[in-house]
């Protein structure tokens, strides 16, 4: 305590961030147990009664559970699969542009979607889908009649993973082309004499610079994989692609949210934290085993 | 570069070139497509789509949304969310950055762990509005702007910040007579601009791009920010009704809320595309810094 004292302008400074976390982060923790319970509102978290996995039970044994969660897991999956190697390949390739200022501008376009809020770009993709839009305007000179891809739920995986690279890849290969500009030039210029070409440079001297950040990058995307972009297929789905586009987190949403069952909604999305933290934890662990002890933690 | 290209490999780098111009292409041209269908005279772009004739542009679209009075309250306040919660957030992860580089800060350990936690695991959507709503933050502004103001990831920002300043700095002021306060806030903050703009300027945009928080706590529709407007005029195609005084409302409006969705896309992108090519550097900078870690 003396010591506190004696320093007491350190611990002062550090105590709005920490009271902050410990109400509006470590508070919705305690929060959850009323997943565990059959909560009203009137009777608070203390006051309501204990139902025990009562919740949980409902929600694996509901007929919508498997396919939820396998929606769940096919958009983050393929999500996770397609998404991860366009910033490697788009740094590769930045990173063999010799001229400077061509680089900047290059980098510059690459990164604007970035900037553009997931409403602007949801709402582009309603415009420019439409059985009246661009794309379609395109597409009726080849195929003849326009395609309804908003509200079919077979592109709706596509149009949302590929619309994910256009908005973010630029922006994500921002730490593989800083790793790759500290490669020392030397390496690829004794290469290049001992008659290695292009390609061989890339691979041998380029990727292994930066595969450790490749492996924290896919660590912490994997460990997201159960929370994916809850905000962005909120706002795509329509009434008729639903079979595709409901996921845990808009389930969690409509059911806690919209229609008040909370304790059922805090179940729900409990389960798909618990989920996440194995997966973290797994991904890590075999990360580590393959990056030679190289891991998130 | 002393690097002498064979013939193979000049043809690989003019397939680089070309692959990387398509991608440019890719990415600006859906941008370049929305700034002139926003400009463009509403039924040429019914009927025939985007033209490059002058006489088929108007600045009707521009008219409609810079006069609609739910897209301008949307905009101030989302300036007002965005600005208060840019500072709020730079506060309080610079105080816990500095706290938590010092040497001196027993039990740092517990506290990052403490920190750190909460990126892996969370309570979930209902308790947090539970709490949100026990706490009588409903239908505020600080709904918005205070449960997102502690981000682990700004705290590790700035901690690594302050920790590349040299200690021997503090040290002499401290020798001097400085107070921890003093030498706080006359030394060593002056020395942090770059940390602050860099955390200032992802919690504006973040703020201004977001529409979840504002969403679930604010019912009350003159507390809307832009990204909630643009929503109902992008996604859900409700164009306000007094935004077309006219009789043949219902004819008017299909004719004229493509336009209208076109120039809302400009209109609230604007600010962060101006500031953007001075920004740049700044952001990338951000993007380092955290990887360091």
């Amino acid at each position: 305590m003396e010591y506190v004292k004696k320093h007491y302008f350190l611990y002062l400074m550090l105590s709005p961030a920490l009271i902050l976390t410990l109400i509006f982060k470590y508070g919705p923790m305690y929060g959850a147990v009323i997943a565990f319970k059959d909560f009203s509102p009137l009777k608070g978290i203390m006051g309501s009664e204990w139902v025990g996995l009562y919740n949980f039970e409902k929600f694996l044994s509901s007929p919508n559970f498997g396919v939820i969660f396998m929606n769940t897991l096919k958009l983050s999956l393929s999500g996770l699969i397609l998404t991860f190697p366009v910033p490697i390949l788009l740094a590769l390739m930045l990173n063999q542009v010799r001229r400077a200022g061509v680089k900047k501008n290059v980098q510059l376009f690459l990164y604007a979607p970035n900037f553009i809020s997931v409403v602007v770009v949801v709402g582009m993709l309603f415009i420019f889908l439409s059985p009246t839009g661009p794309v379609n305007q395109l597409f009726s000179w080849i195929a003849g009649e326009p395609v309804m891809f908003m509200s079919r739920p077979e592109y709706f995986r596509w149009i949302y993973i590929l619309s994910d690279i256009w908005t973010g890849a630029g922006w994500a290969s921002i730490i593989y082309v800083a790793a790759l500009a500290n490669v020392d030039p030397e390496l690829h210029n004794a290469a290049n004499l001992d008659g290695a070409n292009l390609l061989q440079r890339i691979r041998h001297i380029d990727l292994p610079a930066i595969r450790p950040i490749m492996a924290i990058v896919f660590i912490l995307a994997a460990g997201g994989i159960m929370s994916i972009g809850f905000e962005k297929a909120y706002l795509m789905q329509t009434a008729t692609n639903l079979p595709a586009s409901e996921i845990i987190p808009t389930y969690v949403y409509k059911i806690g949210l919209q229609s008040g069952d909370y304790a059922y909604s805090a179940a729900v999305g409990l389960f798909n934290s618990i989920i996440n933290v194995i997966l973290l934890v797994t991904v890590n662990f075999t990360v580590k085993k393959l990056n030679e002890g190289e891991g998130l933690y | 570069m002393f690097v002498k290209h064979s013939r193979m490999d000049r043809f690989m780098l003019a397939l680089n070139a070309a692959f990387l111009t398509l991608a440019v292409l890719v990415v600006i041209l859906p941008l370049i497509y929305v700034v002139i269908a926003s400009f463009m005279d509403p039924s040429v772009l019914l009927s025939r789509g985007i033209s490059f004739r002058l006489s088929d542009w108007s600045a009707e679209g521009y008219r409609m949304i810079l006069t609609n009075p739910a897209m301008l309250r949307g905009f101030a306040n989302a300036v007002l969310y965005a600005s208060a919660f840019a500072v709020l957030t730079v506060m309080v992860s610079v105080c816990a950055g500095y706290a938590l580089s010092d040497e001196r800060l027993k039990g740092k350990g517990l506290f990052m762990t403490v920190f750190l936690f909460t990126m892996f695991f969370g309570g979930g959507l209902v308790p947090t509005y539970l709490l949100v709503k026990n706490l009588g933050l409903l239908d505020t502004v600080w709904a918005v702007i205070i449960p997102g103001a502690v981000n682990v990831w700004n705290i590790i920002l700035s901690r690594t910040f302050f920790k590349g300043v040299p200690k021997e700095l503090k040290e002499a002021s401290n020798v001097d007579g400085a107070s921890e306060m003093r030498i706080f806030f006359s030394i060593v903050l002056p020395l942090s601009k770059p940390i602050i703009f860099v955390l200032a300027l992802y919690a504006f945009v973040g703020q201004w791009n977001s529409y979840f928080d504002a969403m679930i706590y604010l019912d009350n529709p003159n507390l809307h920010p832009l990204q909630l407007v643009l929503r109902s005029i992008l996604i859900q195609n409700q164009v306000d009704p007094g935004m077309i005084s006219d009789q043949l409302a219902a004819a008017e409006m299909k004719r004229l809320s493509e336009i209208i969705k076109y120039a809302a896309i400009v209109v609230s992108s604007v600010p962060l595309i101006v500031m953007y090519p001075f920004f740049q550097k700044y952001f990338e900078k951000g993007v380092m810094v955290g990887s360091i870690k």
